[in-house]
Parts: C-alpha cells; structure tokens; sequence
C-alpha cells in the first residue's frame, strides 16, 4: 500500500468523445425506434468518457489506497479474515460455470448442482447438521433465513404465539437487527462477569412466548459456553429451537460441532471460516443448516440427490419460502468447496486449533501492557479493555489508528460492549509465528508510545494515504454523489 | 504433517504452547465438555493437492452442458470486458475486508463513491446505496421501507407481472416481518391501472412496486400512475433490469421515489446464481430511511478530499432491532464490477448493448412466429430483448431439441409457454440455428 | 413554568397555558456527542406516554426519543432540520417538539430536578 493518496474520481478523467468499449456489429434491422416514444429514455445518463488505459491506470491506482490480507495481517475480532488461497479464485473462474444460466434445468447443470450438494454435505458434517441450504447471500442473510426458518416451523405446529427471541446482552447488533426483520421481539439475557451466558438469568425468560434463542459459541469475548448442554435443554423444555450464529465457528474446526452442542438451526460465514474473500464487504455467502426433522422447512429452491445418483432442483409448499432470486451466490460456493477440498479432514481438523493457539499466545504476550478483564483460556479471539495504564488518556480508537501507521490493520474496537474499551483480536491460524511476532512489538511500542508522547499515539494515523476524516462533517452535510460536490 | 496453509512449525508451536503455559493444543481446550469434543476425523476425504482440486472441478465442469444462452427471466447473459475481470482480480479489492477504517481503505470507498453516482444516473435517482445482494432482496428491502414509511398506510401493493422469484421474495420477507402486501391482478400482460386505482382509494397503501420491463419482457407504460400513486400518499417502487435503463425511461423519468432491481445485466457473468447485484437508488429526502451501506465525501485533518461510511445510525450494529435492515454489507466487489463496466462502456456503450440485444429479439420473434410453431403471447404489446411466445408443441420439448444444438431456449415458464432473451452475445449464427431449430419440429 | 424529567433523560417544560415543550436534557447531549440528526414527527401526529416520537443520532450513536407525556404535536423546532448541533449548544433551550398536553395527570409521574440530578448521580446508563 502507498502512503500518498491516488485522489481521482473517474468522472475527473472523462473526456468528451473518448470510449472504452468494443461490442459487435448487429446483423438485424434496428428495433428500439419500434418502441413508442413515451417509453424511451429522454436524458443523457452521464456515465463518464474514457479511454481502456485511462480505466486500468485508474482502478489499479486506486487499488493502491486499499489494505487487504494479501497486503498484511489483520487482527480483527470476529471477522476471521485468514487467507485466501488463489487455487480457490481459479475453481470459482470455471467458463462453463461462470456462463451457466441460474434456470438452465436441472438434466443439463448436474455438475454444478454437485457442486451445491458436496459444499452443502460437507457442512452438514462439519456443522454436524442434517442439510444445509446454501442459498442465502451473506451471514447476515443466512441469520435472517435461519430466524424465519424458525418462526416458519412454529407455525408449521400450529403454534402462533412464539413472537420472542432470547439474545445475550454481548451479541453483535447484526444478531437482533436479524431477529426484528424477522418480526420477532428482542429480550436480551445478561451475561456473567465472565462473559457467558448468566443461565439463572435464562430461566424466568424462557415460556411459551419464545421462539428461539440465539449464540454463538465460543461466544463474543473467545470464551467456550459450557452450559451449553444444559441451556439447551433449558430452551428444548420450553419449546423453542436453540440457534446458533456462525461468525465464531472457525476455532471449532476439529474440536466440536454445533449440532452435538443441541443447537438445531445455524449459519455460516463462508468468508470467515471457509476463506473465501471478503472483497471490501461482499459477495459473502451464508449457508444455513438444520438438524434432522427441520428439512423440509429450509428455503426454495432446494437441491436433492435422487436414488439414482442424479440431482435435482425442487420447490416444495412446505418450505419457509424463497429468501433469494436463485441458488445462491454460486461462485463464492466453489471458492469454500476448493478450501475445504485442500484442506481436507486432516487441514480442517488442525485448524481451530492452530487459530486458537495464535490467539492464546498473542494474549500471553501483551497481558501485562493491556487490560485483560476475563483472564482465562480463549479460543479464536479475545478482547481487552484498552491500556493498563490509563493515566496518559490514550483510547482503543488511538491504539487502533497508530497500528495503520506500522502496517497493520486495527482490530476490531468498541465491541463487545460490555467494556468502555474494547478490543477484540482474532488472528486466525494462517498467520506465522513471525507475524504475530511483529505485531506484538508493534502492540508494545505503541504502549510505551501511550506513555512518552500521548499527543502522537492520538493524533495518528500519520503515515496513511489519509489522515482521520471528519465523520462528522459528512453525516451533517451529506453528499453522496460526485454530483453533490 | 502440515499444510501449506498452516506456517505453524514443531518449533514454533513448542515456542508458543510455553508462552500459553500448557503442554499441548489439546489442553486449550480442555474446558470443553467431553461428551462435546469431536473425537473422530471429518468424513470428508483426506487433502487435495492442486492438481486433484482442479481434476476435481473439471470433471464436475464436464457434467454441465455449454449452452448458447436465450434464458433471462430477471439474469442475462451479458459480455464481460476483459478489463473488469483483471481489475477485480487485484487482492487489494478481492481481500481487503468491509472499509470501517478509512484511512486505509479510500480504494473502497472511492469505488463505492463513484459506483452510487453512476447507479443514480442510470436510475434517474437522486441518490444511490453502496448495494444489495440481489434484485429480489433489494426489492423486499424496498417494500419494509414502504410499509414503515407511515404509521397511516403500513400495506404495500405488487404487481402481478413482476418476475416470479421476486414475488416469491416478497411474500416471504412480508409473512414474518408483518407486512399486509396485496397483489395488482395483470390486465393483458401489464398491470391492471384500474385495480391499482381502486386499491389506491381503500387509502392505507403506502408503497407501490411495479416492474419495468415486466416478467414477460414487455415495457409497460406508467403514465400518469406517479400522480395517483403520490395522491394517496403512497411510494412509487420500480423495478427494473438495470442496464435496459440505458434506453427505456427511467424510473427518475416516471417519478419514482425508489428505484430497485438487479444490476446483473451490467456484465456480471451468470455463474448458474451469483454474485450478482442489488440496487436500491431513490430520492434524498429518503437516505436516511434507506437500507445498507452509503458512502459519503468529507475532508481528513489535514483538509484532503476523503470518503467514509457515512449516515451510519440507520445500521445494524447501532440500532440492533430498532434497525431498518439487518444488511451489514453491501456486495463489495459486485459493486466495483459495475462501476468499472459502467466506466468502459460509457452511454453509448450501454444503449448499443441494448440495441444490437432489441434487434437480434424482435428478429427472433418475428421468424418463431412464422414458424407456426408458437406466437408471442402479447402480439401488441412493446419489449425490448425479451418476450414470451406460447406454444403449440411442450415448451421442454422445445427446450430439449434446442439443447441438442447446443442452445438454451429459454425459460419454461408454464408447459405451454417459452420466455426468451436475446443480449449482444447472441451471434446471429446462433439465432438463425435457434430458427431453423424450431421450423424442423 | 415548570419543567419534568424522564429516566431516559428527555425533559417537558410546561408553559401557562399547559402546552408542553419536549426535548433531551445536557446529560444526553454530552452522552451522544455531536448531533448530527433529528427525526421529528409532523403536527398533529398523537402519542401517547412512552411512545418514541423520534430519533436523535450522532455519528456513531442513535438514540430513539420518547414522549414523557401524552399530548398532539402542534409545533417542531424547525431550527433542528437545519443546524441539529443547537441541541449540543443549548439542550435545554433548544426544544424539540411543542405539545399540547391530552392528560396532565400524568406529569405526577416524573421527577422534578432535584429528583432527575439524584438519579444522575445514581450513575444510569
């Protein structure tokens, strides 16, 4: 990544009569001039002008501004950004696929819909679920899917006053955002000191209003729920479904599956745990599971193998209903298949504990600068509550920002919310023992920056193609187009 | 043995369980309940190297027969300028994670910058997101917006001749949020004007979603419906296939206040599903209602031009279930993909595409008609690439002869009824083979 | 004249005539930080006690606005739409709606200020 900012907007390069194009000639007469007049678009669009080279120069300089794990590490707490292999980029390339209509029929796509059926089968081993749908577009789809799924099976039972869901005070905001979308009503559940789940709290909320309860586990702050045995019960006597959120799946690689914990609806990230690329926020893929006996209810389309080995697309009235135009976002399905086929059991069974030990270690090594308010075995991540010395008034946010000055991406700040001070570092076990070496310097520096010139440490970044932008200046005085500014 | 992903050495390990204080791996997780540890291997095979991974897709590719395209149905296949491809491939865009830090992030945000001005553009809108997944969900992201725009008029009213999956969308996204949507019945392949007239005057509509072109291709025409929408108080949603507003009248031009659909069209190859493209654009008065992620221009400390996520109180992680929408991105690099094509192709580009794509469909309609085969299902009605014929012979019949030449007809809409698209990719070799195809029945 | 306070820190000063004015209090508008925003509903819209009427939202923060009282908006602080930071400037000045109270009973329910600083004091979130 450059320090010096590359600060064109395409519309600055455009130059009246220049073009980027090249399409065919047609050998049919012309037939929009059939169309009437009143239907036709009267106003320029005022796309820009430019040249083929004028474009590559000037997305490939831009692309300068941008970090990304190909350009360093980033520590950031709940997002598992590991690496993302290239044989996965190529997989996902494939020209027979990439040119494969959405509704080409089944008799002739059966390779692709194989493609479906082995990504979602291994899922369901790996989740320890009965099936999954891959359909849904991005975790926070596949929460929303899962949550519907929910209601849909309540409903199935004729049973209409479940209108709540149980979510821990320490849930990220996507978890009720999803539950409300839903049509379902939030009731939060404290957690202990320690950040899991306060079971006594649970009791008195769990009746016959409930629909689900939502977790992840290990939860928020890397912790393993070890009620989890019991909560399920807890949630199965009171006939709700126990639902769990994949965002924190990649350290139980190898180590637990969801399903044997008693949850009996879940997502997954594909572009946490199953490295396929988060592409500056999308397209991401949120696969849904579900334990034996929910089947039938998972979205439509559904993907079926037959008795005689062939596949099969099918709709069913039983379902929850549709939640996407197709089967999904097909491309970054094979990027998550190549993963796990390279890995395979042996690499898929090493690596949560591969991650789990970087994230221990990282731990170990910054305890004593930084303030570590649950002191115990973590599992992918774990969070502090800012410096131990509080005295130089030097914040999370300040500590994140002078990291991008050392090259670095900041971790993830001011969540979970149960501390002032949160941050939250996941390194994933694709880092080396070197990396994780420098960042812990870096982390230690920055301490003792804290302390020798405070003024620094909360003025950075100072090396960055940006300095700190004024937020909020552009939620006052919005301007969101190129023609407002 | 290790993996090539895994830099872990025995050494390293041995240096970092002592840091950690434990003996092994296996003792991090000695909190977890026992009868919960996986104690066997994933069924899943041992690893593959890269020649196995790719033996393995291609013999899966082999069992997918290539298909000259003629399917639409809401997703074309549209070319791809050899640029976007090479671009996207940058791992500065492709790894780079959800742009919350700024600083070092300004290639996101620029690209989204420049991608909302051109999607408001093309729309006619005033203002754009930063995307949606898809055209279905965007167009369900519309509808709760509608629904919750007044307390007075919660109901929102679809027509019948919008494509089917986004329907189907709809209806789910409406049967657990808790919305009263209410279908416009179709009058001759459009949407009946007087039923939407009449469901206007019950007075709690407070949404109308109409699409251009409609499930069966043909354009339809809104005159005068922005005034009687807007007279009830009620929103005027179009949806349409992003590249056709190019050349139809755009939703801007109508007097929509939202405008939604899938940007597919905008080169994003099919890939049997997605990625694809979600647009949602509309008026400024309603950005701070609208759902997903926008970008917006602002200046850093030391006064240069910089971009930031912007209007951020609309989103998940603030609100949590007071939120508008539980989206947490947009869809990133789908997003840069357009916004590169869009750049290439220019006006010119994109109204071309949409003419050499008209005349190779109305060519094609014209000669299936005088195979006596099948006739469009509305003769008087205007489409521009795609239109739907209704035939005298099973429409998978047709389908299967077709693909014996090595074509995909199109869409089997119903057993008697074929949905047909023509883009730039269509040869005319292709299209006189689709003809002569079809005569031979 | 005499103004009331909510546990969730709007306050409701009420004129001679029993119209009330409803805004944040200082505590609020230091907790939020800048104001960037101020959803305000339409005269003549009715709540009722405990009903969001609004939303107010900083850069990083939104925060839902509830009625102390039940009553009809007659009047919203134009001012607001243009320059929302008013509210950091002044809070207790720059009101937000103007009400017209439909059950002054329930102003028995809230605490004066001498309650409101004691609740303070108690630390709430």
């Amino acid at each position: 990544m450059n320090n010096k900012l590359y600060d064109k907007l395409i519309f600055e390069l455009s130059r009246q009569g220049r073009r980027g194009y090249s399409l065919p000639e047609t050998a049919f007469p012309d037939a929009v001039g059939s169309i009437p007049e009143n239907l036709l678009r009267k106003s320029e669009i005022g796309l820009p002008q430019v040249d083929e080279l004028t474009v590559v120069r000037h997305y490939t300089n831009m692309s300068t501004n941008n970090f990304g794990v190909d350009t360093g590490f980033y520590p950031l707490g709940s997002c598992t950004m590991k690496y993302n292999p290239k044989i996965n980029e190529e997989m996902a390339a494939a020209p027979v696929i990439a040119a494969m209509h959405p509704d080409q029929p089944a008799r002739f796509s059966q390779g692709a819909l194989a493609i479906y059926h082995s990504l979602a089968s291994a899922l369901a081993e790996i989740g320890g679920m009965a099936e999954f749908t891959l359909n849904p577009y991005a975790g926070a789809h596949g929460e929303l899917t899962g949550l519907m799924l929910a209601r849909a099976y309540h409903d199935s039972r004729g049973d209409k006053k479940r209108t709540k869901v149980i979510i821990p005070d320490s849930a990220h905001g996507t978890n009720p955002a999803s539950a409300a979308v839903a049509g379902l009503k939030v009731v939060p559940v404290k957690s202990l000191p320690d950040g899991t789940v306060d079971v006594e709290a649970l009791a008195p909320l769990l009746d016959d209003t409930v629909a689900a309860m939502m977790m992840t586990n290990p939860n928020t702050l890397g912790i393993f729920e070890r009620q989890i045995p019991q909560i399920a019960k807890m949630v199965h006597d009171a006939g709700a479904l126990l639902y769990y959120d994949g965002a924190n799946l990649n350290p139980m690689l190898g180590i637990a599956r969801p399903g044997d914990m008693g949850f009996d609806i879940m997502h997954i990230n594909l572009h946490k745990t199953f490295s396929t690329p988060h592409g500056g926020g999308g397209p991401g893929s949120g696969p849904v599971g579900v334990r034996a006996g929910l089947e039938h209810l998972l979205p439509n389309p559904r993907v079926v193998k037959k008795d005689d080995g062939t596949y099969d697309i099918v709709s069913s009235p039983d379902s929850m209903g549709r939640v996407s135009s197709t089967l999904g976002n097909f491309a970054v399905q094979m990027r998550a298949l190549s993963y796990i086929l390279s890995l395979g059991s042996d690499g898929l069974m090493e690596a949560g504990g591969l991650a789990t030990l970087n994230a221990n270690y990282i731990k170990e090594s910054l305890r004593d600068l930084y303030d570590l308010p649950v002191d115990t075995v973590c599992k992918h991540e774990f969070v502090f509550d800012g410096l131990k010395d509080k005295s130089t008034g030097v914040t999370t946010l300040n500590v994140a920002k002078r990291l991008l000055d050392y090259g670095f991406h900041a971790p993830t700040i001011y969540f979970p919310l149960l501390f002032h001070e949160s941050l939250m570092i996941e390194p994933t076990e694709t880092e080396s023992l070197d990396t994780i070496d420098s960042f812990i310097a870096v982390m230690r520096d920055i301490a003792h920056e804290a302390a020798a010139d405070p003024e620094m440490v909360k003025t950075a970044p100072h090396t960055t193609p940006v300095r700190r932008p004024d937020d909020t200046e552009a939620a006052l005085h919005p301007r969101l187009t190129f023609d407002e500014l | 043995m290790s993996h090539r992903y895994f830099p872990h050495t025995d050494e390293d390990k041995r240096i970092m369980l002592e840091k950690c204080g434990v003996g092994s791996i296996e003792a991090l997780f000695a909190d977890i309940p026992a009868e919960l540890r996986l104690r066997r291997p994933y069924a899943l095979g041992k690893q593959m190297s890269e020649v196995e991974v790719r033996d393995f897709f291609s013999r899966l590719s082999a069992r997918c027969t290539p298909l000259a395209c003629f399917a639409g149905n809401g997703h074309y296949d549209r070319y791809t300028p050899s640029v976007v491809t090479s671009m996207l491939s940058r791992s500065e865009f492709l790894t780079s994670y959800t742009p919350y830090q700024p600083e070092i992030s300004q290639g996101t945000l620029q690209y989204i910058f420049e991608y909302q001005t051109m999607m408001a553009r093309l729309t006619g809108m005033e203002i754009s997101n930063a995307s949606l997944y898809d055209g279905a969900t965007a167009t369900a992201e519309a509808m709760i917006l509608a629904s919750g725009n007044s307390r007075k008029r919660p109901r929102v009213a679809y027509s019948s001749t919008l494509c089917d999956a986004v329907v189907e969308t709809l209806r789910t996204y409406a049967r657990y949020h808790g919305i009263d949507i209410v279908a416009i019945p179709e009058d001759g392949g459009v949407t009946s004007v007087e039923a939407l007239q009449s469901l206007l005057a019950d007075g709690n509509i407070g949404g109308v979603i109409l699409p251009q072109p409609n499930k069966y291709g043909i354009i339809e025409d809104f005159t005068g419906l922005s005034d009687a929408i807007h007279a009830a108080g009620a929103l005027f949603i179009i949806n349409s296939v992003a590249i056709d507003l190019a050349t139809l009248r755009s939703p801007g031009e109508w007097g929509a206040d939202i405008a939604v659909g899938d940007a597919q069209s905008l080169g994003i190859p099919l890939s049997f599903g997605g990625p694809y493209l979600g647009y949602m654009a509309a008026g400024k008065s309603l950005m701070r209602k609208l759902p997903g992620r926008i970008v917006g221009a602002t200046v850093d400390a030391s006064g240069q031009r910089t971009f930031v996520l912007t209007l951020q109180a609309r989103e998940q992680h603030i609100r949590r279930e007071k939120a508008t929408s539980n989206i947490c991105s947009n869809q990133g690099l789908m997003a840069l993909f357009v916004t590169i094509y869009m750049s290439l192709m220019g006006d010119e580009g994109l109204r071309k595409v949409n003419s050499i794509s008209a005349a190779g469909a109305h060519y094609l309609a014209r000669e299936l008609e005088l195979t006596g085969k099948m006739r469009l299902s509305f003769p008087d009605r205007p489409f521009l690439n795609e239109f739907e014929m209704t035939t005298s012979i099973p429409a998978e019949r047709i389908i299967d002869a077709l693909a014996a030449k090595d074509i995909l007809a199109g869409v089997a809409t119903a057993p008697d009824r074929l949905l047909v698209a023509v883009t730039e990719m269509r040869t005319a070799d292709e299209i006189n083979r689709y003809i002569s195809t079809v005569k031979a029945l | 004249m005499k103004t009331y306070f909510t546990p969730t820190h709007e306050y409701l000063t009420v004129d001679s005539e029993g119209n009330g004015f409803v805004g944040i209090t200082d505590y609020a508008q230091k907790a939020l930080g800048n104001v960037v925003y101020v959803d305000m509903p339409e005269v003549g819209d009715e709540f009722s006690e405990g009903d969001d009427f609004g939303a107010i939202e900083s850069v990083k923060a939104a925060s839902d606005l509830i009625i102390p009282a039940s009553g009809e908006v007659i009047e919203v602080n134009g001012a607001l739409e243009d320059n929302p930071r008013l509210i950091n400037e002044d809070a207790m000045a720059n009101w937000i709606i103007k009400i017209r109270l439909t059950d002054p009973a329930e102003l028995d329910s809230l605490m004066d200020l001498d309650a409101y600083m004691a609740y303070l004091a108690s630390d709430p979130h």
